[in-house]
């Protein structure tokens, strides 16, 4: 099928192209240099934004954690339902929307590849089968291999290689797509009741420290080859004073980096705390910006937070547990066997609360601090800070001052006196939108074929209702919203998938995985068996995900040093 | 006055959100026909279901006769006007409701007035559980407004109470107040286990026999007598119990000394 998208303001960063007029030819489902003009269908794109389909780099969509976090919370849902159609099939929301809203609502806003970022490699399995359900959207999911006990013994005597034969094997047998770690050391302690409480602190029965962990995952990252950096959701994540815990985990890796991203920082707001307690919580983000602003081996996100009702998830469950204290709200804590743990509370951000208003400034002072936009990405660690039905508010907050000031006007007095919003002037263009919510992100992933609208790209498309030559984001950002909420259209594997915010076709979208290939592949031993059999609830050969658990199956192989 | 008069037996679970003064409102009898009710999962013109009957030009009252077991949600939300019903009512009546007044002349079922935050409701008949509770897992109950029922109630009436009163004439089931913040729950006759469990505040008085109060309560004291509301109170002696200590509360229970002799042994620690 042939599709030809006419006349659009184009913006597509990593081919340099900055809303010049053009049109964009589609054969199947990858985009070509033209097609035959008379009996390709045409979209009439005049006066309107052309980008490449949006990508999320971190937003928790599907696993036992997100389905623990449904049953918790009925009352999320029985407000915002939707009904089934000839074509979609019914759900709910609000902040953990069921699997097919989940594809329907990101396909309604533009976004074609969304990155589930922690799985626990004992709930591959269950993850796979929402990712299953996923529909439309393309996705892959971030294994959790912080607290992974045969890494911690691996890297504790520093065996470099072997680790990173066993990351390979965990990557591809969990049908992975990048390493994350979360609050290294902290989960493998919260097993037992502690946490850490810096980088150099010691894991209890391990020997070995969060800086160890990083920098050793961060090697094994390099030898694989991988094309996302390590994940990192940063120690002392949400507790005043940690935007130093961040800067020292971004530093302990400059070493490794050769000019090349090393780290990925996410949801950095939550990391970028100042002050000794939440009364006299400060923004710890032009610390980070200044940080950021001079090395190149960083990205990070934003998790911005939205004033909501929400859900909270992580896998930081010591973190988790403090939350819990705070709001007394219902929660679930747990302890993943050997690998991980896990926690959800249930949250409301509101305009009044000092703190909350805080985390609301900081996350956009990062946004507006850090100068390269290919460096930060928009995202609400969905459902964390909100649930990403906020990003057409964010992307307002962005480019337009008058945006900000009118929610500034709302917030608690004293975190409007202590905000740096007040003092900064900077509005992104559509262009540096386009960067933080697509491009960036998926040359941050290292996704070749996505986030642009070069030849050879997939053909998916966002188009948005907006004329840039008409519409000033500044001034008129109600109307920038409105056309970011519901993308005109949404073109996914080079087919129209939603229309005007309705959706056209049910589709299924790829699950992405590393095949990591390495030259001499790690030897499961019986050792291993044996352990498998005495520590997990599994054994070693039902742990393994088969291929046929994913719907659409879509291996990148990827050739290791080792 | 609109009258109602349902067709026929329901078999299926009925959502009538649009029996509402607020939606009747300004509407001929003709618009009230074609209003949409769910009936299991086949959607219907109100005509469909119920004869309609417009007395006149006001729709501010409406008044239903007959079995209504089935019909849920009647009154959901309503701002102002009143319901009448002669007969058994199913679920959600009055959810939501801000104001106006709903009377029936039958029993209900549950979730009667949950999450309400006005108005009243008057049960000439027994209520079934979560009386002005509010929808599973959520924590915002009953925000104002008054509940008083002349029969008996099932388990969880009250929950998660937040403002408002519920006066029940009857005897209530267990869990009477569980987790509720503020607001006075009246319990002429007797009230089963675990009344005010996790409770933080409010209310709750029993006028009849309470076999045990919580472990996590403790005795404050005997009062002469407490007030409901505004121009009544209950003649006591009342002991009066406050908890729970496991949420930190600082709910108050009044329980009536003559009819628990029982609980005479708290005395001792006053």
């Amino acid at each position: 099928m042939e599709l030809l998208v006419k006349n659009g303001f184009v913006y597509d960063p990593i081919n340099g192209v900055d809303g010049e007029r053009m049109d964009i030819a589609i054969k199947d489902r990858k985009i070509v240099e033209k097609v035959n003009e008379h009996k390709a269908r045409k979209i009439d794109a005049s006066g309107m934004i052309v980008m490449p389909g949006g990508v999320d780099i971190h937003c928790h969509i599907a696993g036992s954690e997100v389905n623990a976090g449904r049953l918790l919370r009925p009352e999320d849902h029985f407000r915002d339902f939707e009904r089934k159609t000839s074509i979609t099939r019914s759900g709910v929301g609000y902040s953990i929307p069921s699997t097919f809203t989940t594809g329907y609502r990101y396909a309604r806003m533009g976004y074609t590849t969304i990155m589930n970022p922690s799985m626990p490699p004992l709930e591959a399995k269950h993850t796979h089968e929402e990712l299953s359900d996923t529909p439309i959207v393309d996705k892959a999911s971030y294994p959790l291999l912080g607290d992974w006990w045969f890494v911690l013994e691996y890297l504790k005597d520093d065996k470099i290689e072997e680790c990173a034969r066993h990351v390979a094997w965990m990557i591809s047998s969990t049908r992975g797509y990048a390493i994350k770690i979360v609050n290294p050391g902290g989960l493998e302690a919260w097993g037992f009741g502690h946490n850490v409480n810096s980088l150099d602190d010691q894991v209890p029965c391990f020997g070995i420290t969060p800086r160890e962990i990083i920098r050793g995952l961060c090697k094994v990252n390099r030898l694989l080859n991988l094309p996302h950096t390590i994940h990192v959701h940063t120690n002392n994540l949400g507790k005043p004073g940690n935007y130093q815990t961040t800067i020292k985990t971004m530093q302990c890796v400059e070493d490794l980096a050769d000019g090349k991203p090393a780290i990925h920082i996410t949801h950095c707001q939550f990391s970028a705390f100042k002050g000794d307690s939440w009364a006299t919580l400060e923004s710890g983000a032009e610390e980070i910006a200044n940080y950021v602003n001079v090395h190149s081996h960083v990205t990070m996100d934003m998790g911005q937070v939205a004033f909501t009702d929400t859900t909270t998830m992580t896998a930081d469950g010591p973190f988790q547990y403090t939350l819990y204290e705070l709001s007394g709200n219902k929660w679930v804590n747990h302890d993943v066997e050997t690998e991980t743990s896990a926690g959800i509370v249930p949250f409301r951000y509101r305009r009044k609360s000092y703190v909350h208003a805080m985390q609301w400034s900081i996350g956009l002072e990062l946004a507006l601090l850090i100068k390269d936009p290919w460096k930060i990405f928009l995202t609400t660690d969905h459902p964390n800070g909100g649930p990403f039905t906020a990003y057409p508010k964010i992307i307002a907050w962005l480019m337009s001052r008058k945006a900000r000031n009118a929610t500034l006007k709302q917030i608690n007095s004293r975190a409007r006196s202590r905000s740096l919003l007040p003092s900064i002037d900077r509005e992104l263009n559509f262009y540096e939108i386009a960067i933080m919510t697509r491009a960036g992100q998926a040359k941050a992933l290292g996704l070749k074929n996505k986030g642009h609208l070069g030849v050879g790209a997939d053909a998916d498309i966002a188009i948005y209702n907006v004329n840039p030559e008409e519409t000033d984001p500044s001034k008129k950002y109600k109307r920038v919203r409105k056309a970011f909420k519901r993308a005109a259209y949404t073109i996914k594997g080079g087919k129209i998938v939603a229309k005007d915010g309705e959706i056209l076709r049910h589709m299924e979208g790829d699950t992405m995985w590393l095949d990591v290939r390495v030259s001499e592949p790690i030897k499961i031993s019986e050792d291993m068996k044996r352990r498998f059999r005495d520590y997990w609830t599994v054994e070693y050969e039902n742990y393994p995900v088969g291929e046929d658990y994913l719907a659409i199956s879509n291996p990148i192989a990827v050739r290791a040093n080792v | 006055m609109v009258k109602l008069y349902p067709c026929k037996e329901f078999r299926f679970p009925i959502v009538a959100e649009c029996i509402n003064p607020e939606v009747f409102r300004g509407k001929t009898s003709k618009e009230i026909e074609m209003l949409k009710v769910w009936e299991g999962n086949k959607q219907r013109k109100l005509s469909e279901l119920f004869k309609i009957e417009m007395a006149d030009g006001d729709a501010e009252n409406i008044v239903i006769q007959g079995d209504l077991s089935k019909v849920r949600k009647i009154g959901a939300g309503m701002k102002s006007g009143e319901i009448t019903i002669h007969g058994n009512v199913g679920l959600h009546l009055g959810e939501e409701m801000q104001d106006g007044k709903i009377t029936v002349y039958g029993d209900v079922g549950g979730w009667v007035g949950s999450m309400m935050e006005g108005g009243t409701i008057e049960i000439h008949g027994n209520a079934s559980d979560y009386l002005g509770a509010p929808y599973r897992g959520c924590s915002e109950g009953m925000h104002g407004g008054k509940i008083i029922v002349h029969g008996n109630v099932g388990n969880e009436a009250g929950a998660h109470m937040r403002k408002g009163i519920i006066k029940i004439y009857g005897n209530a089931g267990q869990f009477a107040g569980l987790r509720m913040r503020d607001g006075t729950i009246y319990i002429q006759k007797d009230a089963e286990a675990r009344i005010g469990a996790c409770m933080k505040g409010g209310k709750i008085v029993v006028g009849g026999f309470l076999e045990s109060v919580l472990p996590t309560f403790t005795i404050e004291g005997v009062r002469e007598k407490v007030k409901i509301e505004e121009g009544e109170t209950a003649a006591g002696p009342f002991y009066l119990f406050l908890g729970d200590i496991v949420e930190h509360g600082e709910g108050k229970l009044y329980i009536l000394k003559d009819k628990n002799p029982h609980l005479r042994v708290y005395e001792k620690f006053l």
